[in-house]
Protein backbone atom coordinates (compact mmCIF):
# COMPACT_ATOMS: atom_id res chain seq x y z
CA UNK A 1 0.00 0.00 0.00
CA UNK A 2 1.28 3.55 -0.80
CA UNK A 3 1.20 6.74 1.13
CA UNK A 4 -2.10 7.96 -1.06
CA UNK A 5 -3.80 4.76 -1.09
CA UNK A 6 -2.71 4.43 2.94
CA UNK A 7 -3.88 8.08 3.25
CA UNK A 8 -7.46 7.40 1.48
CA UNK A 9 -8.17 4.46 3.51
CA UNK A 10 -7.67 6.46 6.91
CA UNK A 11 -9.65 9.09 5.67
CA UNK A 12 -12.56 6.86 4.79
CA UNK A 13 -11.91 5.27 8.76
CA UNK A 14 -11.74 8.27 10.24
CA UNK A 15 -14.88 10.16 8.82
CA UNK A 16 -16.75 6.79 9.78
CA UNK A 17 -15.39 6.95 13.45
CA UNK A 18 -16.08 10.71 13.68
CA UNK A 19 -19.71 10.63 12.14
CA UNK A 20 -20.37 7.39 14.86
CA UNK A 21 -18.77 8.77 17.80
CA UNK A 22 -21.01 12.36 17.06
CA UNK A 23 -24.18 10.14 16.79
CA UNK A 24 -23.68 8.04 19.76
CA UNK A 25 -22.08 10.66 22.11
CA UNK A 26 -18.76 8.76 22.88
CA UNK A 27 -16.88 10.48 20.45
CA UNK A 28 -14.66 9.59 17.23
CA UNK A 29 -11.28 9.86 18.91
CA UNK A 30 -12.32 6.77 20.84
CA UNK A 31 -12.28 4.07 18.31
CA UNK A 32 -9.17 5.94 16.67
CA UNK A 33 -6.44 4.40 18.29
CA UNK A 34 -7.94 1.01 18.62
CA UNK A 35 -8.89 1.34 14.99
CA UNK A 36 -4.76 2.37 13.50
CA UNK A 37 -3.03 0.18 16.21
CA UNK A 38 -4.99 -3.49 15.72
CA UNK A 39 -6.09 -3.17 11.85
CA UNK A 40 -2.90 -0.94 10.56
CA UNK A 41 -0.64 -1.84 12.51
CA UNK A 42 0.29 1.71 13.79
CA UNK A 43 2.91 2.12 16.45
CA UNK A 44 0.72 3.70 19.72
CA UNK A 45 2.47 6.52 20.09
CA UNK A 46 1.62 7.66 16.71
CA UNK A 47 -1.45 6.94 16.84
CA UNK A 48 -2.45 8.35 20.31
CA UNK A 49 -0.96 11.29 18.66
CA UNK A 50 -2.87 11.68 15.67
CA UNK A 51 -6.22 10.82 18.13
CA UNK A 52 -5.51 13.39 19.90
CA UNK A 53 -5.39 16.32 17.23
CA UNK A 54 -8.66 15.29 16.20
CA UNK A 55 -9.87 15.48 19.41
CA UNK A 56 -8.79 18.63 19.79
CA UNK A 57 -10.64 19.51 16.32
CA UNK A 58 -14.04 18.15 16.89
CA UNK A 59 -14.34 19.28 20.73
CA UNK A 60 -13.51 23.21 19.51
CA UNK A 61 -16.15 22.32 16.52
CA UNK A 62 -18.62 21.50 18.37
CA UNK A 63 -18.64 23.62 21.61
CA UNK A 64 -18.56 26.53 19.02
CA UNK A 65 -21.84 25.74 18.88
CA UNK A 66 -22.50 24.93 22.13
CA UNK A 67 -21.44 27.99 23.97
CA UNK A 68 -23.68 29.84 22.08
CA UNK A 69 -26.67 28.62 22.83
CA UNK A 70 -25.44 29.49 26.80
CA UNK A 71 -25.71 25.52 28.32
CA UNK A 72 -22.01 25.44 29.23
CA UNK A 73 -20.80 26.61 32.70
CA UNK A 74 -17.98 28.83 31.76
CA UNK A 75 -17.12 29.34 35.68
CA UNK A 76 -17.30 25.48 36.43
CA UNK A 77 -15.70 24.78 33.20
CA UNK A 78 -12.65 26.75 33.53
CA UNK A 79 -11.83 26.11 37.42
CA UNK A 80 -12.37 22.31 36.50
CA UNK A 81 -10.11 22.74 33.57
CA UNK A 82 -7.23 22.93 35.91
CA UNK A 83 -7.82 19.53 36.99
CA UNK A 84 -7.95 18.19 33.76
CA UNK A 85 -4.78 20.14 32.59
CA UNK A 86 -2.50 19.50 35.30
CA UNK A 87 -3.50 15.61 34.79
CA UNK A 88 -2.54 15.65 31.01
CA UNK A 89 0.78 16.76 31.97
CA UNK A 90 1.39 14.02 34.19
CA UNK A 91 -0.11 11.35 31.76
CA UNK A 92 1.27 12.97 28.73
CA UNK A 93 4.68 11.90 30.64
CA UNK A 94 3.70 8.43 31.23
CA UNK A 95 2.45 8.11 27.75
CA UNK A 96 6.96 7.63 27.11
CA UNK A 97 7.47 5.53 30.44
CA UNK A 98 4.40 2.97 30.74
CA UNK A 99 4.92 0.18 28.22
CA UNK A 100 2.59 -0.24 25.40
CA UNK A 101 0.96 -3.68 26.69
CA UNK A 102 -0.30 -1.52 29.72
CA UNK A 103 -1.13 1.65 27.73
CA UNK A 104 -3.47 -1.14 25.33
CA UNK A 105 -4.79 -3.13 28.63
CA UNK A 106 -6.09 0.65 30.05
CA UNK A 107 -7.48 1.64 26.90
CA UNK A 108 -9.14 -1.57 26.84
CA UNK A 109 -10.85 -0.93 29.77
CA UNK A 110 -11.55 2.59 29.51
CA UNK A 111 -13.65 1.70 25.91
CA UNK A 112 -15.69 -1.45 27.48
CA UNK A 113 -15.83 1.24 30.65
CA UNK A 114 -17.37 4.01 28.12
CA UNK A 115 -19.69 1.69 25.94
CA UNK A 116 -21.15 0.47 29.91
CA UNK A 117 -21.88 4.09 31.24
CA UNK A 118 -23.09 5.01 27.06
CA UNK A 119 -26.21 1.85 27.84
CA UNK A 120 -27.34 3.47 31.51
CA UNK A 121 -30.30 4.81 31.97
CA UNK A 122 -29.81 7.96 33.91
CA UNK A 123 -30.91 9.09 36.86
CA UNK A 124 -31.25 13.39 37.27
CA UNK A 125 -29.39 14.28 40.44
CA UNK A 126 -30.01 18.21 39.97
CA UNK A 127 -31.41 19.86 43.39
CA UNK A 128 -32.40 23.74 42.68
CA UNK A 129 -33.54 23.70 46.19
CA UNK A 130 -30.53 22.13 47.72
CA UNK A 131 -28.39 24.11 50.54
CA UNK A 132 -25.30 26.14 48.80
CA UNK A 133 -22.15 24.02 49.20
CA UNK A 134 -19.50 26.48 50.34
CA UNK A 135 -16.91 25.88 47.70
CA UNK A 136 -19.36 26.54 44.84
CA UNK A 137 -20.69 29.37 46.29
CA UNK A 138 -16.95 30.56 47.04
CA UNK A 139 -16.22 29.87 43.41
CA UNK A 140 -19.92 31.64 42.08
CA UNK A 141 -20.34 27.97 40.53
CA UNK A 142 -24.29 28.29 40.26
CA UNK A 143 -25.94 28.63 37.33
CA UNK A 144 -29.07 28.25 34.87
CA UNK A 145 -29.44 27.08 31.37
CA UNK A 146 -32.46 27.36 28.90
CA UNK A 147 -35.75 25.32 29.38
CA UNK A 148 -38.75 26.14 27.77
CA UNK A 149 -39.88 28.12 30.53
CA UNK A 150 -37.09 30.81 30.77
CA UNK A 151 -33.80 30.20 32.26
CA UNK A 152 -33.55 27.36 35.29
CA UNK A 153 -31.64 27.62 38.01
CA UNK A 154 -29.27 24.58 39.54
CA UNK A 155 -26.82 24.32 42.29
CA UNK A 156 -23.44 22.63 41.99
CA UNK A 157 -22.13 20.39 45.01
CA UNK A 158 -19.32 18.45 45.73
CA UNK A 159 -16.64 20.20 44.19
CA UNK A 160 -13.50 18.75 45.50
CA UNK A 161 -14.62 15.51 44.71
CA UNK A 162 -15.23 16.44 40.70
CA UNK A 163 -11.79 17.62 40.69
CA UNK A 164 -10.29 14.93 41.95
CA UNK A 165 -12.52 13.14 38.78
CA UNK A 166 -11.57 15.43 36.77
CA UNK A 167 -7.70 14.92 37.95
CA UNK A 168 -8.00 10.84 36.45
CA UNK A 169 -10.24 12.18 33.85
CA UNK A 170 -7.31 14.72 32.34
CA UNK A 171 -4.69 11.53 33.12
CA UNK A 172 -6.56 9.00 30.83
CA UNK A 173 -6.61 11.75 28.02
CA UNK A 174 -3.16 12.71 28.50
CA UNK A 175 -1.96 9.03 28.60
CA UNK A 176 -4.18 7.40 26.42
CA UNK A 177 -4.82 10.40 23.25
CA UNK A 178 -8.52 10.73 23.83
CA UNK A 179 -11.26 13.38 24.75
CA UNK A 180 -12.08 11.43 27.87
CA UNK A 181 -15.75 12.74 27.59
CA UNK A 182 -17.35 10.27 29.51
CA UNK A 183 -15.46 10.49 33.03
CA UNK A 184 -15.99 14.37 32.69
CA UNK A 185 -19.48 13.96 32.31
CA UNK A 186 -19.67 11.53 35.54
CA UNK A 187 -17.57 13.98 37.18
CA UNK A 188 -20.04 17.07 36.88
CA UNK A 189 -23.34 15.04 36.49
CA UNK A 190 -23.06 12.35 39.28
CA UNK A 191 -20.33 14.11 41.47
CA UNK A 192 -21.17 17.55 41.35
CA UNK A 193 -24.57 17.52 40.62
CA UNK A 194 -25.00 19.79 37.42
CA UNK A 195 -27.86 19.14 35.03
CA UNK A 196 -27.24 16.47 32.64
CA UNK A 197 -26.75 18.95 29.46
CA UNK A 198 -25.23 21.44 31.01
CA UNK A 199 -22.72 18.38 32.07
CA UNK A 200 -22.25 17.25 28.68
CA UNK A 201 -21.64 20.61 27.14
CA UNK A 202 -19.47 21.72 29.42
CA UNK A 203 -17.12 18.93 29.16
CA UNK A 204 -16.99 19.28 25.41
CA UNK A 205 -15.37 22.60 26.01
CA UNK A 206 -13.28 21.34 28.40
CA UNK A 207 -12.14 18.53 26.20
CA UNK A 208 -10.09 20.85 23.86
CA UNK A 209 -7.98 22.76 26.37
CA UNK A 210 -7.11 19.57 28.34
CA UNK A 211 -5.78 18.08 25.19
CA UNK A 212 -4.00 20.96 24.16
CA UNK A 213 -1.74 20.31 27.67
CA UNK A 214 -1.10 17.23 26.39
CA UNK A 215 -0.60 18.20 22.75
CA UNK A 216 2.97 20.34 24.00
CA UNK A 217 4.23 16.93 25.39
CA UNK A 218 3.42 15.19 22.25
CA UNK A 219 5.16 17.35 19.90
CA UNK A 220 7.93 18.13 21.37
CA UNK A 221 8.81 13.76 21.80
CA UNK A 222 7.48 13.46 18.40
CA UNK A 223 4.73 11.32 18.32
CA UNK A 224 2.63 13.89 16.40
CA UNK A 225 3.50 12.29 12.35
CA UNK A 226 1.83 14.77 10.00
CA UNK A 227 1.20 12.29 7.28
CA UNK A 228 -0.57 10.37 9.71
CA UNK A 229 -2.77 13.00 11.77
CA UNK A 230 -3.40 14.97 8.37
CA UNK A 231 -6.06 12.08 7.64
CA UNK A 232 -6.98 11.66 11.05
CA UNK A 233 -7.61 15.18 11.85
CA UNK A 234 -10.12 15.99 8.44
CA UNK A 235 -11.76 13.02 9.13
CA UNK A 236 -12.77 12.90 12.25
CA UNK A 237 -13.82 16.26 12.18
CA UNK A 238 -15.36 16.45 8.61
CA UNK A 239 -17.29 12.77 10.03
CA UNK A 240 -18.68 14.38 13.23
CA UNK A 241 -19.72 17.43 11.51
CA UNK A 242 -22.09 15.56 9.46
CA UNK A 243 -22.95 13.57 12.43
CA UNK A 244 -24.25 16.13 14.56
CA UNK A 245 -26.17 17.79 11.72
CA UNK A 246 -27.65 14.58 11.84
CA UNK A 247 -28.61 14.29 15.09
CA UNK A 248 -31.20 16.72 15.01
CA UNK A 249 -34.38 14.60 15.25
CA UNK A 250 -33.02 11.12 13.72
CA UNK A 251 -33.72 7.44 14.15
CA UNK A 252 -30.06 6.32 15.97
CA UNK A 253 -31.18 3.39 18.09
CA UNK A 254 -29.66 1.01 15.59
CA UNK A 255 -26.39 3.15 15.13
CA UNK A 256 -26.06 3.56 18.70
CA UNK A 257 -26.00 0.03 19.20
CA UNK A 258 -23.73 -0.87 16.11
CA UNK A 259 -21.09 1.05 17.63
CA UNK A 260 -21.75 0.37 21.05
CA UNK A 261 -20.71 -3.43 19.82
CA UNK A 262 -17.96 -1.95 17.99
CA UNK A 263 -16.61 -0.39 20.74
CA UNK A 264 -16.93 -3.41 23.17
CA UNK A 265 -15.34 -5.47 20.46
CA UNK A 266 -11.90 -3.19 20.10
CA UNK A 267 -11.78 -3.07 23.71
CA UNK A 268 -11.53 -6.79 24.24
CA UNK A 269 -9.18 -6.95 21.75
CA UNK A 270 -7.34 -4.20 23.11
CA UNK A 271 -7.08 -5.87 26.33
CA UNK A 272 -6.43 -8.95 24.75
CA UNK A 273 -3.26 -7.92 22.34
CA UNK A 274 -1.93 -5.56 25.30
CA UNK A 275 -1.62 -9.06 27.73
CA UNK A 276 -0.49 -11.27 24.61
CA UNK A 277 2.09 -8.54 24.33
CA UNK A 278 1.50 -8.40 20.47
CA UNK A 279 1.07 -4.73 19.78
CA UNK B 1 -23.36 46.92 32.48
CA UNK B 2 -25.75 43.90 33.46
CA UNK B 3 -23.24 40.78 34.01
CA UNK B 4 -25.46 38.39 32.47
CA UNK B 5 -26.03 40.68 29.33
CA UNK B 6 -21.89 40.88 29.68
CA UNK B 7 -21.75 36.59 29.46
CA UNK B 8 -23.89 35.93 26.57
CA UNK B 9 -22.17 38.45 24.23
CA UNK B 10 -18.84 36.85 25.51
CA UNK B 11 -20.25 33.30 24.68
CA UNK B 12 -21.02 34.32 20.97
CA UNK B 13 -17.45 36.18 20.41
CA UNK B 14 -15.97 32.55 22.33
CA UNK B 15 -17.90 30.62 19.81
CA UNK B 16 -16.77 32.59 16.44
CA UNK B 17 -13.13 32.37 17.42
CA UNK B 18 -13.66 28.42 18.38
CA UNK B 19 -14.95 27.70 14.76
CA UNK B 20 -12.51 29.91 13.21
CA UNK B 21 -9.81 28.31 14.65
CA UNK B 22 -10.78 25.13 13.60
CA UNK B 23 -11.74 26.57 9.95
CA UNK B 24 -8.55 28.00 9.29
CA UNK B 25 -6.31 25.39 10.59
CA UNK B 26 -8.34 22.68 8.63
CA UNK B 27 -7.43 24.90 5.47
CA UNK B 28 -3.93 24.65 6.35
CA UNK B 29 -3.58 20.98 7.36
CA UNK B 30 -5.31 20.21 4.15
CA UNK B 31 -3.30 22.39 1.56
CA UNK B 32 0.14 20.67 3.60
CA UNK B 33 -1.80 17.71 2.88
CA UNK B 34 -2.22 17.89 -1.19
CA UNK B 35 1.17 19.37 -1.20
CA UNK B 36 2.45 16.09 1.09
CA UNK B 37 0.14 13.74 -1.36
CA UNK B 38 1.46 15.13 -4.64
CA UNK B 39 5.27 14.31 -4.06
CA UNK B 40 5.31 11.66 -1.78
CA UNK B 41 1.66 9.73 -3.05
CA UNK B 42 4.05 6.77 -4.06
CA UNK B 43 6.63 6.08 -0.90
CA UNK B 44 5.46 3.80 1.13
CA UNK B 45 4.58 4.91 4.82
CA UNK B 46 6.67 3.37 7.83
CA UNK B 47 4.19 4.39 10.89
CA UNK B 48 5.02 0.38 12.42
CA UNK B 49 7.59 0.85 15.02
CA UNK B 50 8.38 4.44 16.47
CA UNK B 51 11.03 6.40 15.56
CA UNK B 52 9.81 9.74 16.53
CA UNK B 53 9.13 12.78 14.60
CA UNK B 54 12.90 14.12 13.35
CA UNK B 55 13.34 17.77 14.93
CA UNK B 56 11.83 19.49 12.32
CA UNK B 57 8.45 18.77 12.89
CA UNK B 58 8.61 19.02 16.68
CA UNK B 59 9.67 22.05 17.75
CA UNK B 60 7.49 25.55 16.62
CA UNK B 61 10.91 27.72 15.02
CA UNK B 62 11.95 24.47 13.26
CA UNK B 63 8.18 23.93 11.64
CA UNK B 64 7.83 27.70 10.52
CA UNK B 65 11.56 27.50 9.11
CA UNK B 66 10.10 24.18 6.99
CA UNK B 67 7.00 25.86 6.43
CA UNK B 68 8.99 28.94 4.08
CA UNK B 69 10.75 26.14 2.64
CA UNK B 70 7.66 25.13 1.13
CA UNK B 71 7.34 21.27 3.33
CA UNK B 72 4.00 20.17 2.84
CA UNK B 73 4.59 17.91 6.20
CA UNK B 74 5.67 21.52 7.81
CA UNK B 75 2.52 23.34 6.69
CA UNK B 76 0.57 20.22 8.09
CA UNK B 77 2.37 20.58 11.15
CA UNK B 78 1.34 24.14 11.54
CA UNK B 79 -1.95 23.77 10.41
CA UNK B 80 -2.24 21.23 13.82
CA UNK B 81 -0.14 23.87 15.89
CA UNK B 82 -2.76 26.27 15.20
CA UNK B 83 -5.10 24.10 16.36
CA UNK B 84 -3.67 23.55 19.79
CA UNK B 85 -3.47 27.37 19.54
CA UNK B 86 -7.55 27.77 19.29
CA UNK B 87 -8.45 26.58 22.84
CA UNK B 88 -5.51 28.55 24.25
CA UNK B 89 -6.89 31.18 22.23
CA UNK B 90 -9.64 31.22 23.94
CA UNK B 91 -8.44 30.43 27.38
CA UNK B 92 -6.41 34.13 27.01
CA UNK B 93 -9.92 35.58 25.66
CA UNK B 94 -11.02 34.61 28.76
CA UNK B 95 -8.53 36.06 30.88
CA UNK B 96 -9.54 39.06 28.90
CA UNK B 97 -12.92 38.52 29.20
CA UNK B 98 -13.17 37.96 33.42
CA UNK B 99 -10.98 40.85 33.83
CA UNK B 100 -13.50 43.23 32.43
CA UNK B 101 -16.14 41.65 34.59
CA UNK B 102 -13.66 42.27 37.59
CA UNK B 103 -13.60 39.15 38.93
CA UNK B 104 -10.13 38.85 39.72
CA UNK B 105 -10.94 35.07 41.26
CA UNK B 106 -11.69 34.00 37.71
CA UNK B 107 -8.80 35.65 36.48
CA UNK B 108 -6.20 33.72 38.39
CA UNK B 109 -8.35 30.54 37.92
CA UNK B 110 -7.70 31.21 33.94
CA UNK B 111 -3.82 32.29 34.23
CA UNK B 112 -2.97 29.25 36.27
CA UNK B 113 -4.73 26.80 33.34
CA UNK B 114 -2.89 29.46 30.86
CA UNK B 115 -0.16 28.95 32.29
CA UNK B 116 -0.19 25.34 32.46
CA UNK B 117 -0.55 24.97 28.35
CA UNK B 118 2.28 27.10 27.77
CA UNK B 119 4.91 24.98 29.98
CA UNK B 120 3.42 22.93 27.46
CA UNK B 121 4.10 24.24 24.74
CA UNK B 122 6.78 26.41 24.99
CA UNK B 123 9.35 23.95 26.62
CA UNK B 124 11.14 21.11 25.51
CA UNK B 125 9.77 17.83 27.07
CA UNK B 126 12.40 14.68 26.45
Amino acid sequence: MNTLEFTSLITLVSIAAGFLGSLTGLGGGVVIVPVLTLVFGVDMHYAIGASLVSVIATSSGAAAAYVREGWSNIRAGMFLEIATCLGALVGAYLTGVVPVRAIAIIFGVVLLWSAWTATRARTSRTDADAKPDRAAAFLRMDGTYPAADGLRHYRVHNVPGGFLVMLLAGGLSGLLGIGSGALKVVAMDQIMRLPFKVSTTTSNFMIGVTAAASAGVYLSRGYIDPGLSMPVMLGVLGGSLAGAKLLAGSQTRVLRWVFGAVVVALGLEMVYSGIRGTL
Amino acid sequence: MNAKYTDARLDITLGHLLRTGVILSACVVLTGGILYLTRHGNTHPQYGTFRGEPQSYRNILEILAGVFSGSGRAIIQLGLLLLVATPIARVIFSVYAFLRERDYLYVAVTITVLALLLFSLLTPHS
